[in-house]
């Protein structure tokens, strides 16, 4: 064999078109971020950005953005993990159908999901509607019992459970008193702060059930089958052993549901309306902001949306990457 | 017999176990050998009831058939290959889980508890968590858990494989020391004939 070939080197072809490559993807979409928030930071009037935000309407808008979106992600986070784990661990027919249905929210376009609770709820009063939720402990306290939790707990999370959603119920809406609730058969739940949250719900929960689902899919299911050796019902194995290993996935799918909810913006204003100080939210602020031509207002309340969905949602990530447990 | 396995086959896809039986006599700890794929594995689970599959035969547990059971009901103690422990569940946890998902006491729960962690040496293991135990320890977890509940069967997948000498040999003792004291049958799986001379009164040989 020649010399000069004993020393030679296995050539590999070089690896920067394709980095090139994937940078320059990276690079477009993030100017493409970067300057949407650069176009509202320009587009802000500082000097009108303090009077903007202690104006009356819109800090009584940004209370109920804040407590409508985060109600909205705990129903999404309460629905989302029973769901999930259903979805994730029951084979039967029709499964496929059940998956589309689930995130139908995502793909109906918003306006249409607003229509539709619209013409569901515009049928509903209150009373009726709080009817149904009192109808949906029952069948949980139900569902409690006959999974063979002992009383005590039944009792426990069954007033649990109710105050906690009465008191959300005051909290979202303070006009609503229980004479407004329970006594005046025709008061609708339309054009209430209650809609807003059940407006954001739909697609804040497809969002959080697929990410629960997500999760659920990737723990291993023999560490199921092993508790089921031992002699634990499915009940006890969620509890146990599924919920402990979830808590991450379930703060990821909570932050996710919130910064859906906190942006919501279509079915918000054909269900709940857009009224100043009673159902306007920081995205229908926005929206109001530009049909009287306050361009820079608009921008202003645009800016701390982001700025409050990226603290959050940076905030979440740190919390993860710390996370202890789960 | 403490179990009696007859004809069993299980098919799954193009996998086949076909014809296999054999028994296991009370206090008797039998090892299930063979070449790696031949289904050592599929058979224990499906003893244990953790195994779909198109599955004949019969399989019956002191004297009672135990193939339509849910594997809650079998009364057998399992230790995977792989382990599983649960990743958010303490030492203590793991002992106590099976005693208390068949409605114990909780002083019975408690005393079982204490007997177990002496009798493994996990007493000042309670409180970590499984990813804070070495393989030995994990091992050591896995059949405290298995074994919690007092199974009439307890089943060893590959228990000592993958261990450093000095833990296997103590992991060995372990199991051996466990088996007589508990008064518990076993089937042990293994590829290694050293293993199952080691551990085993009998050997049942599986032909791919």
């Amino acid at each position: 064999m020649p010399a000069e070939k004993k020393n030679r080197v296995w050539r590999v072809r070089p690896e920067w078109p394709f980095l090139l490559f994937l940078l320059s993807l990276v690079a477009a979409y993030l100017s493409l971020v970067i300057l949407m928030v650069g176009a509202n930071v320009f587009a802000a009037s500082w000097d009108s950005l303090p009077q903007t935000l202690v104006n009356e309407e819109i800090q009584s808008a940004i209370g109920l953005s804040f407590r409508t979106s985060l109600a909205t992600a705990l129903l999404s986070v309460l629905v989302a993990v029973p769901v999930g784990y259903f979805m994730s661990r029951f084979e039967f027919r029709g499964k496929a159908l059940l998956d589309s249905l689930i995130d139908v929210p995502v793909l109906l376009p918003p306006l249409t999901v607003g229509l539709s609770l619209l013409l569901i709820f515009n049928q509903l009063s209150l009373s009726t509607t709080l009817g149904i939720l009192a109808m949906g402990f029952v069948i949980s306290f139900f569902g409690t019992w006959v999974g063979k939790a002992p009383r005590q707990v039944v009792v426990f999370f069954g007033l649990v459970t109710v105050v906690l959603t009465l008191g959300a119920f005051w909290w979202l809406d303070k006009e609503m008193t229980a004479e407004v609730a329970l006594g005046e058969a025709g008061v609708p739940v339309t054009f209430r702060p209650i809609a807003v949250v059940l407006a954001q719900f739909p697609v804040a929960a497809a969002f959080a059930i697929r990410m629960m689902r997500t999760h659920f899919d990737e723990i291993n299911p023999r560490l199921e089958s092993v508790a089921m050796t031992l002699g634990c019902h499915r009940g006890m194995i969620f509890r146990q052993v599924i919920l402990p290993i979830s808590g991450r996935a379930v703060l990821a799918a909570g932050t996710m549901a919130w910064a859906r909810a906190l942006g919501e913006f279509g079915p918000i204003l054909v269900f709940a309306g857009a009224t100043r100080g009673r159902t306007e939210v920081l995205s229908t602020s926005v929206y109001l902001e530009l049909t009287i031509g306050n361009i820079s207002g608009a921008a202003a309340l645009s800016l701390l949306m982001i700025v409050l969905a990226v603290s959050a949602i940076f905030a979440t990530r740190l919390l993860i990457g710390k996370g202890g447990r789960g | 017999m403490i179990l009696e396995v007859k004809e069993l086959t299980v098919r799954n896809g193009d996998f086949e176990v076909a014809d296999l039986s054999f028994e296991i006599a009370a206090g008797e700890c039998v090892a299930l050998m063979g070449p790696s794929g031949c289904g050592k594995t599929t058979v224990v689970e499906v003893i244990c009831g953790v195994r779909d599959g198109q599955v004949s035969g019969m399989i019956f547990l002191d004297g009672s058939p135990i193939t339509g059971l849910l594997p809650g009901e079998r009364g057998i103690g399992w230790v995977p290959q792989d382990l599983l422990l649960f990743p958010a569940m303490t030492v203590q946890g793991h002992l106590e889980l099976g005693p208390s998902a068949r409605g114990w006491g909780r002083n019975q729960i408690e005393e079982r508890v204490e007997e177990l962690a002496q009798a493994l040496g996990l007493e000042n293991l309670l409180k970590r968590l499984p990813g804070e135990l070495s393989g030995g320890e994990a091992r050591r977890v896995a059949l405290g858990r298995a074994l919690a509940a007092r199974p009439q069967l307890l089943c060893l997948d590959e228990a000592l494989t993958g261990l450093d000498e000095k833990t296997h040999c103590d992991v060995l003792e372990l199991i051996k020391t466990m088996i007589k004291k508990e008064g518990v049958a076993a089937l042990q799986v293994t590829h290694s004939r050293q293993e199952a001379d080691e551990l085993a009164d009998r050997v049942v040989k599986m032909i791919p």
